[in-house]
């Protein structure tokens, strides 16, 4: 029997999330440690099953690494685990990020065997997420999330923590009960939970519970409080402003892409049909979503919450390659959705570090800090660059693929116009990106912050495995392109 | 071999880029007694000299080979870059045609000669490795915008040199005005660029293509025609008008000159801002196929031309004078490509490099010995700096339009092609000639003429001629804006852009004569000088009377037309920011977020209304239930 690379992915950082909770007696250095061996680890692994990947045209939709297991056979319920273009580089991104956040967190000294127990537990579920095959081994998946996050949110946050976490919890119960109800009518409607098997066979020969646009509607509101859409966005502002550092990291870059995802792999191969039929009234909800998001970004002066309403204004570029439905803009939606996590996860983790050393997060208290921390500058400079979307950093090569692919969509009538209004969100990009790097390096150098300290090693190491990853998607996206095509090209052969 | 080394013109100041990012970071300047200090400051502007010298050779190898091949074209094979399917296929390609050498061979020349230049200019400053850094990602993007075959790759590289304009105008970070110069010229030039991303998507959805040749192909055998033509040469356009700063965009390139000096001269006098008038020459046949949008470049140029100049007629800052009159040369070649074609526009952007950035070179070394830009602090250096007041007077020659230095060829040539096809448009360029001359007649009185009025207030020392390294590189530069312009005495600039025909020297050199045109535009231009040196040399006339005799005009041009006013307090700061913005974020507190909370404290109020009936009296609860069980009775009685 073959090494199951998934599940190895998958559980090793809830084994040691299990060892930090049940041995008795470990330090904190050593917990840190344990936490990050288990989180490398499938970082390796992932960058394994990156490389092995059959990139060959005949491997179009299929389904490599499977696993498939039966797991509850009364409710034919498999533990299905596998990867195609559409999972794989996200798969990745999400064992990058889990890998990171340990790191980020390495100054972390309150309650610090919850903490990576936590934080661990997290990475499981979102890999979980992305790996599972099996609507039920999804949705379970998908819920056990929320506990962690609530934690991390309301123990180690600031702010209105407590508001916040609860807020976060209520909201995703609240997409999560639509999203259940929608998995439970598909399931009544076929009988089957496999997700590959349902966008196989169709769902013209069955005789729906509900009607098929209800359900691909109570599957999408769920999908949609998470990536967030408009106008369900408003949790990810409190909960990413308010989280520690890694939370907000793990937030923004991979939790809300579970979202999208499901939007993918769920709506669209699913119910083709019916997200034709509504495919212009999703894409006007995505421009929506952009220009309210980057406006609403323009007029926040707390740094963490800026790039918060930011990551609203992007998930809108991902709505709208989703629902152009062409082979190009799905391509750009997936590549969106890495290159997002990347950047704004590094965006995070550095808006972290400057809270960390001077203690400030009021854009108009801060200032000149380019001069005391050169390095954090840099790095924060090139992470902002790639949100606004400057060639050579991945967030260029995917905003370019949605519009090029959206533009030229043949689905939706007059989505032209719809594509430059979305447009537009990128002018204001620069705008609040700018304005922000302004605000927090340039301007007279401030006294107080005198003595503050840049970057140290590790955070350096960290720091560069971020902007290396977003420089090259940025300069050769054909790298993850050529992978995600091969999961695309299926569901585009499906939508006709 | 021949493709390699045309890579090599743009990987060389890459490679620059690439070596000095890691010296700043490194590398911390040491005193320079120091034992090696002098190197282990310096090394990254030898770096960077050497690299693009290297381009230098490899683009005027280049030019000649390209002179020598007949059809004009040096064949380059794609690099594969991206692939979707059958729907998406973009490869990695050079052009090398006459317009792509002329472009590598102004931006190789006067990149050098600026970053020789700049050794003397930055000496000491902290940021020195840096700068050079910036200088050469700067370099090779712009010969990225020569080079580029595709309007994708064209546009990355036009983000490129974009974000090396935000980085050095930026340069001094700590002074505020530099950091909101920089962010505006992002985002102003960034408004134009979202046309041009629009223009590729269209051209793109109609063509399936990038490729400028095959777009310029399908233009003249009309596969692209109509509606979609224009508004794709339109939108290529307004990206030409943001980076090129004409007008309604001209706003950001006056502050611009918060800038290091030698920035200025590279990048917003000779080459970055003239990319705008290279996109159009290079997507030429998607304009010459639309009349549309001919004219609206035409229109366009000739407005600026003006409308710039009479800003550069008040301003006292030397830097800003220089400013807008480049946004007014820039104009001319918009004019010129607009009425005439593209060797008309592209021989003025030639010439401008040179005398223009020998204009900036000349207002960094003034400032270099007086510590201010401020004309009215100065006066009197043509005695103490010679060689910056002959090269400065040189280029000023040549910009105003005196026969035989080279502004005068391009000039000339833009005005009578405007004439023939543009008779207002005409009518402008010929006045602005007139102010052109003024305002730098004017600046050169001021500056070099009368005494030295003291400099910067706040620095002591005497003036002085500046050293050898920045004064060569200037009098290199007043060789070629002098001589530069005998290239198409002959006509064959214009042929080898495939634009008219050649003729002998000296039939070009004298016989220009025989038209009435170069007679009026010089002595338009002689009347400018006489009337600068009547106020400001020989003080017949006073500033202030005619100042005060023009008040409302002064004030106008002054105040710049308030346009500055108008986008950043009413645009962007009164209606976006406050206006409409704000009044999103209160719905999305009050409303969005309102439905939320409302939604958490309903249920929670709710919850406390039905509290109520939780009385624990068991006479209350056999009440409800009494009511309850007579309701169904009564309804099984009614429908039943």
């Amino acid at each position: 029997m073959s090494f199951n690379y998934l599940s190895t992915i998958v559980f090793l950082p809830v084994v040691a999330a299990i060892l930090i909770a049940a041995l008795p007696k470990l330090s904190d250095a050593l917990i840190k440690r344990i936490a990050a061996v288990f989180t490398f680890i499938p970082l390796i692994l992932a960058i394994i099953i990156f490389l092995r990947f059959d990139r060959s045209s005949s491997a179009a939709g299929a389904i490599q690494f499977e696993e498939n297991l039966a797991w509850i056979p009364s409710l034919n319920a498999f533990y299905h685990l596998g990867v195609d273009g559409v999972n794989l580089p996200l798969v990745v991104l999400t064992a990058f990020l889990g890998f990171l956040v340990v790191l980020i967190s390495w100054k972390i000294d309150l309650r610090v065997r919850g903490y990576f127990a936590c934080l661990l537990l997290m990475e499981t579920s979102i890999l979980g997420v992305f790996c599972a095959l099996d609507l039920l081994l999804f949705f379970l998946f998908w819920e056990i999330e929320v506990i962690p996050m609530y934690f991390l949110i309301s123990i180690w946050g600031s702010g209105r923590k407590e508001y916040s976490a609860i807020k976060y919890v209520i909201y995703t119960l609240f997409g999560s009960a639509l999203m259940l109800a929608g998995i439970l009518s598909l399931y009544f409607t076929t009988g089957s939970l496999s997700m590959l098997d349902l966008a196989k066979s169709g769902l013209g020969a069955f005789t729906p519970v509900i009607p098929l646009s209800t359900i691909f509607f109570l599957l999408f509101t769920g999908f949609a409080v998470k990536l967030p859409v408009f106008p369900l966005h408003t949790w990810l502002p409190d909960a990413h402003t308010d989280a520690p550092t890694a939370g907000s990291v793990m937030l923004a870059g991979a939790l809300i892409k579970m979202g999208g995802y499901g939007m993918i792999r769920i709506c669209v191969s699913i119910f083709p049909q019916v997200a034709r039929d509504y495919a212009s009234l999703l894409v006007i909800i995505a421009v929506v979503s952009t220009l309210y998001g980057a406006a609403l970004t323009l007029r926040q002066t707390d740094l963490k919450r800026l790039i918060a309403y930011s990551s609203v204004s992007h998930m809108g570029y991902v709505l709208l390659g989703i629902f152009a439905l062409g082979q190009v803009s799905l391509t750009g939606a997936i590549l969106q959705i890495f290159s997002h996590g990347f950047i704004t996860g590094l965006l995070f983790a550095v808006a972290g570090l400057v809270m960390h050393n001077t203690g400030e997060r009021d854009l108009k208290k801060l200032g000149g800090l380019a001069r005391q921390m050169p390095i954090i500058a840099v790095v924060f400079s090139v992470a902002g660059l790639g949100a606004l979307g400057l060639p050579s950093t991945s967030g260029f090569a995917a905003e370019f693929l949605v519009f090029v692919g959206s533009f030229s969509s043949t689905i939706v009538s007059g989505i032209q116009v719809y594509t430059l209004l979305a447009i537009l969100g990128v002018v204001l990009a620069a705008g609040y990106i700018l304005w922000m790097i302004q605000r927090v390096f340039y301007n007279p150098v401030l006294e107080q912050y005198n003595g503050v300290k840049d970057a140290d090693v590790l955070e350096k190491i960290y720091m560069f495995a971020f902007i290396a990853v977003i420089m090259l998607v940025g300069i050769y996206p054909a790298i993850l392109t050529d992978i995600i095509n091969l999961g695309v090209l299926p569901m585009v052969s499906l939508l006709g | 071999m021949m493709p390699f080394l045309v890579w090599l013109i743009f990987l060389l100041p890459l490679s620059s880029f690439i070596i000095n990012s890691i010296i700043a970071m490194l590398v911390h300047p040491v005193s320079e007694g120091t034992r090696g200090g002098n190197l282990r400051n310096k090394i990254s502007g030898y770096i960077t000299i050497a690299t693009i010298g290297g381009s230098l050779i490899l683009s005027i190898w280049t030019l000649l080979s390209v002179m020598a091949l007949p059809h004009h074209e040096l064949a380059i094979p794609d690099i594969n870059w991206l692939v979707i399917g059958d729907k998406l296929s973009i490869s990695l390609g050079l052009i090398v045609n006459p317009l792509t050498v002329v472009m590598l061979i102004v931006v190789t020349v006067v990149s050098l000669l600026v970053q020789i230049y700049s050794q003397g200019y930055m000496h000491g400053d902290p940021g020195y490795h840096r700068y050079y850094a910036f200088m050469s990602l700067f370099t090779a993007s712009m010969l990225g915008v020569a080079l580029a075959d595709n309007l994708l790759f064209l546009y990355v590289f036009w983000e490129g040199v974009g974000l090396c304009s935000y980085l050095l105008i930026g340069f001094w970070f700590h002074r505020p005005a530099a950091a909101d110069a920089a962010k505006k010229a992002f985002i102003v030039t960034r408004l134009g660029d979202f046309g041009f991303l629009a223009a590729i998507l269209l051209l793109f959805a109609n063509t399936g293509t990038f490729d400028i040749t095959e777009l310029s192909h399908l233009a003249i055998t009309g596969g692209l025609a109509g509606a979609t033509l224009t508004w794709a040469a339109i939108g290529i356009f307004s990206g030409a008008v943001g980076k090129s700063a004409q007008f309604p965009l001209h706003v950001w390139l006056p502050d611009a000159m918060e800038g290091p000096t030698p920035v200025s001269a590279l990048i917003h006098a000779a080459t970055m801002v003239a990319a705008g008038v290279f996109l159009v020459a290079r997507t030429y046949p998607l304009f010459a196929h639309s009349v549309e949008a001919l004219t609206t470049v035409a229109i366009i140029g000739g407005v600026t031309a003006i409308f710039a100049a009479t800003m550069g007629l008040v301003m006292n800052d030397i830097k800003r004078v220089l400013a807008y009159s480049t946004i007014s040369q820039l104009g001319y070649m918009m004019l010129g490509l607009g009425t005439g074609g593209v060797a008309i526009g592209m021989f003025h952007l030639f010439n401008h490099a040179f005398f223009k950035a020998l204009l900036f070179l000349g207002a960094g070394s003034v400032n270099h010995a007086t510590g201010t830009f401020d004309m009215r602090q100065m006066g009197g250096l043509r005695k103490i700096m010679p060689w910056t007041y002959v090269t400065f007077l040189i280029a000023s020659l040549s910009l105003t339009g005196i026969w035989p230095f080279a502004g005068f060829w391009s000039k000339d040539d833009i005005i009578l092609s405007s004439m023939e096809s543009q008779p207002i448009l005409f009518v402008l360029a010929t006045i602005t000639v007139f102010m052109t001359a003024f305002y730098m007649f004017r600046a050169v009185f001021l500056t070099f003429g009368g005494e030295y009025r003291g400099g910067d207030p706040g620095s002591h020392g005497h003036p002085h001629e500046s050293p050898p390294v920045m004064v060569v590189p200037m009098v290199i530069l007043a060789v070629l804006a002098v001589v530069s312009g005998f290239w198409n005495v002959t006509g064959s600039f214009g042929v080898f852009l495939g634009h008219g025909e050649t003729r002998s020297f000296v039939e070009g050199f004298f016989g220009i004569f025989t038209h009435p045109l170069p007679w009026i535009s010089m002595l338009l231009a002689v009347l400018g000088i006489l009337l600068a040196y009547a106020i400001y040399s020989a003080r017949w006339l006073s500033a202030e009377h005619i100042g005060s005799l023009f008040k409302p005009l002064y004030i106008l041009f002054s105040r710049k037309y308030w346009m500055d006013e108008l986008y950043e307090n009413i645009i962007v700061k009164k209606a976006l920011l406050g206006g409409i913005f704000n009044g999103l974020e209160q719905v999305d507190t009050h409303v969005v977020d309102g439905a939320v909370n409302g939604a958490a404290s309903g249920t929670i109020a709710g919850g406390g209304v039905l509290r109520r009936a939780q009385t624990g009296q068991l006479q209350l609860y056999g009440l409800f239930i009494g009511i309850g069980v007579l309701a169904i009775i009564v309804c099984l009685y009614l429908f039943g």
